[in-house]
């Protein structure tokens, strides 16, 4: 089970909302994912109008609700947009965004780091997404995020995990739940960062634009479940050199 | 910080007649274009390559932007203008009843349209800072802004520090379209008023991102100069406001002249085919700019391009002050091609299969109001 702060999830494939070609399908691509966490663009739903076309739709029973600040362009927005889902949304969960570059939605490590550090004070869940820093990741960590979100590859491109040295060294120094989050545009892609040894990844592009997103976003599902069966059970050592199963070495010389 | 510099236009006619089809399939392979590339989109062979331009640019649309197309509605405020532009409805020759909205007025207007279901809006006005000046707009910003995602402007070019006032106020964006970058046209059709700088006007998107504006929307007027060159300087302006300043989101309007308006003959009008080519171009160019679709185009047109590369729609426009709440009310700055509301424009766009969305910004990221 992954845990995060306090509460435990089933599902390692955590879910978003945009893109979609409608509320109907997002929601029954997200049940087909079996996601249990989804994420929602504050700038994107009105948490004071019942008849918001996401917020309705969206099961609030079934799905853990995870605001996210996407359009945030320093740390001092990202607060604001925090404490309006606190306030009116219910939750002190955040996915903290802050991207001042609107074409490549990259995000800002020092007003990240900044807001991470003012937020969790304030009594807030932060996971924030970085770029793939693994100095940044303990920074992070150090300030008190609740799992650490580094991207596989600029967000939206469904490029896979180009970042593979730099997520390697982050899994293996975080004490916090590493979410990779962003460029995963394949199921493999998600089962390759599920045997890195990730614990949960997030897709949203790669889901809502498929030919068949309820399809995909089963697709999803199954292969995190894999990839991260496939970690728990060891994989075999990988390398350039070949290794034939029955090695005859000629050590039979040996005492 | 260098001003952006438009060649002239003689420079580059090679890059845009010589391209072959080969030229234009090898375009379509790359990822990064350079700006000989959006050239080379926008010739006379790429021309006759339509179908294969739609395929790249509604891939990269769906991509970059999903299955949504963003509605917004313009709010005319006030038609007096100081300015003469000769294709103008609202130019300050024409003889017309001018109207100016008072603020409770211009309320009203918003109200009913929040009431519809819209939440991005575009203030519109003739330019006469005598009337609608920078603490009508503040003003009007400060009344409505909780009641809306974003509120853009399209009014008279201003000065930085005007934009600073208004962003605090609360307004999100500003949109000043060069109409043409042909200076030699420019001079020809702009007789009279502010408008008449050519610089002026175009260091403008420039100063209101300086100013901390969230988006600038840039475009020009098709049917003022040739339409292959405007669109061409238009990328070039969009790659030189992307390099510096980073953090503003621009869009691109396409504000094509109909022969049908008023007197004004445009020297060179530009047909669907043209605005096609020139939308499919700049997306393939940038694939992150938003695409703006106004009513000014036709029903059947805006149907038709659903998916293909706009991202942006507007619905149920009036371009007359005060026509939301008169509807019979006359003086509009020029006529629509496509009369339906914001219902009816939705239901076309989720028969293909896209998201109509009527919220993609928040008051909250703006303080001061």
């Amino acid at each position: 089970m992954l845990k995060i702060a306090d509460k435990t999830f089933r599902s390692r494939l955590f879910g978003g909302t945009g893109k979609f070609s409608s509320s109907a399908v997002m929601n029954e691509a997200l049940a087909s994912s079996g996601a249990e966490m989804v994420t929602v663009a504050l700038r994107r739903v009105d948490l004071e109008d019942p008849d918001d076309d996401i917020m309705s739709v969206l099961d609030r029973e079934r799905y853990w609700f995870l605001p996210n600040t996407a359009g945030a362009r320093n740390a001092e927005e990202a607060i604001r947009l925090a404490h309006l889902a606190r306030a009116v949304g219910g939750t002190n969960w955040l996915k903290l965004e802050v991207t001042p570059d609107p074409r490549t939605l990259l995000p800002d490590p020092v007003e990240t780091l900044k807001a991470t550090e003012i937020l969790v004070k304030e009594g807030f869940i932060v996971l924030p997404y970085m770029n793939a820093d693994p100095i940044l990741s303990l920074r992070l960590q150090d300030a008190g995020a609740a799992t650490v979100m580094p991207l596989g590859a600029p967000i939206g491109t469904n490029q896979g995990i180009l970042m593979r040295s730099m997520i390697e060294i982050i899994i293996e120094q975080a004490q916090v739940p590493v979410v990779v989050d962003a460029g995963l545009g394949a199921p493999s892609h998600a089962a390759a960062a599920m045997e890195m040894g990730a614990d949960a990844v997030l897709v949203n592009t790669a889901i809502a634009v498929a030919g068949d997103p309820v399809a995909m976003g089963r697709a999803f599902g199954l292969a995190v479940e894999a990839g991260r069966m496939a970690y728990e059970a060891v994989l075999g050592a990988s390398g350039k050199h070949a290794a034939p199963s029955s090695p005859e070495v000629g050590l039979e010389f040996l005492k | 910080m260098s001003l952006f510099a438009v060649p002239d236009f003689s420079e580059f006619q090679s890059l845009l007649h010589s391209p072959t089809t080969t030229d234009v399939e090898a375009v379509l392979q790359k990822d990064k274009l350079h700006i000989n590339d959006l050239a080379t989109l926008l010739s006379p062979a790429a021309g006759e390559m339509l179908p294969a331009l739609a395929l790249r640019s509604a891939a990269i649309t769906s991509q970059r932007f999903g299955h949504v197309i963003q509605m917004y509605a313009p709010v005319y405020v006030s038609s007096f203008c100081n300015n003469n532009c000769v294709y103008c409805g609202f130019s300050a020759e024409n003889k017309i009843a001018r109207r100016m909205l008072s603020l409770d007025e211009a309320e009203v207007e918003m109200n009913i349209l929040a009431d519809r279901g819209f939440s991005h809006v575009l203030l519109v006005s003739g330019e006469a800072p005598g009337k609608v000046g920078v603490a009508y707009l503040a003003e009007l910003a400060r009344r409505t802004r909780d009641r809306f995602a974003a509120l853009t402007i399209e009014v008279q070019p201003l000065s930085s520090a005007d934009y600073c006032t208004l962003f605090e106020a609360g307004i999100t964006g500003v949109a000043v379209y060069q109409e043409t970058y042909d200076r030699a046209v420019y001079e020809q059709v702009h007789l009279a008023g502010k408008k008449a700088d050519y610089d002026y006007r175009l260091e403008t998107p420039a100063r209101a991102a300086e100013a901390g504006m969230r988006e600038v929307g840039i475009g020009a007027l098709m049917g003022l100069s040739d339409w292959r060159s405007e669109g061409l300087v238009l990328g070039m302006h969009l790659a030189w406001l992307r390099k510096h300043f980073w953090r503003t989101n621009v869009s691109v309007s396409f504000p094509r002249m109909r022969p049908a308006e008023g007197a004004y003959e445009p020297p060179l009008p530009a047909g669907e085919k043209e605005l096609t080519q020139l939308l499919f171009a700049l997306r393939i160019f940038d694939w992150d700019v938003g695409l703006v679709l106004s009513t000014r185009e036709e029903e059947r047109y805006r149907n038709g391009m659903i998916g293909l590369g706009p991202t942006r729609y507007s619905a149920g426009s009036c371009t007359a002050p005060g026509g939301y709440a008169n509807p019979e009310i006359e003086g509009e700055q020029f006529s629509v091609g496509d009369h339906r509301d914001l219902q009816e424009v939705c239901a076309s766009i989720r028969l293909k299969n896209h998201d109509p969305v009527c919220k993609d910004w928040d008051a909250t990221f703006q303080k001061g109001f």
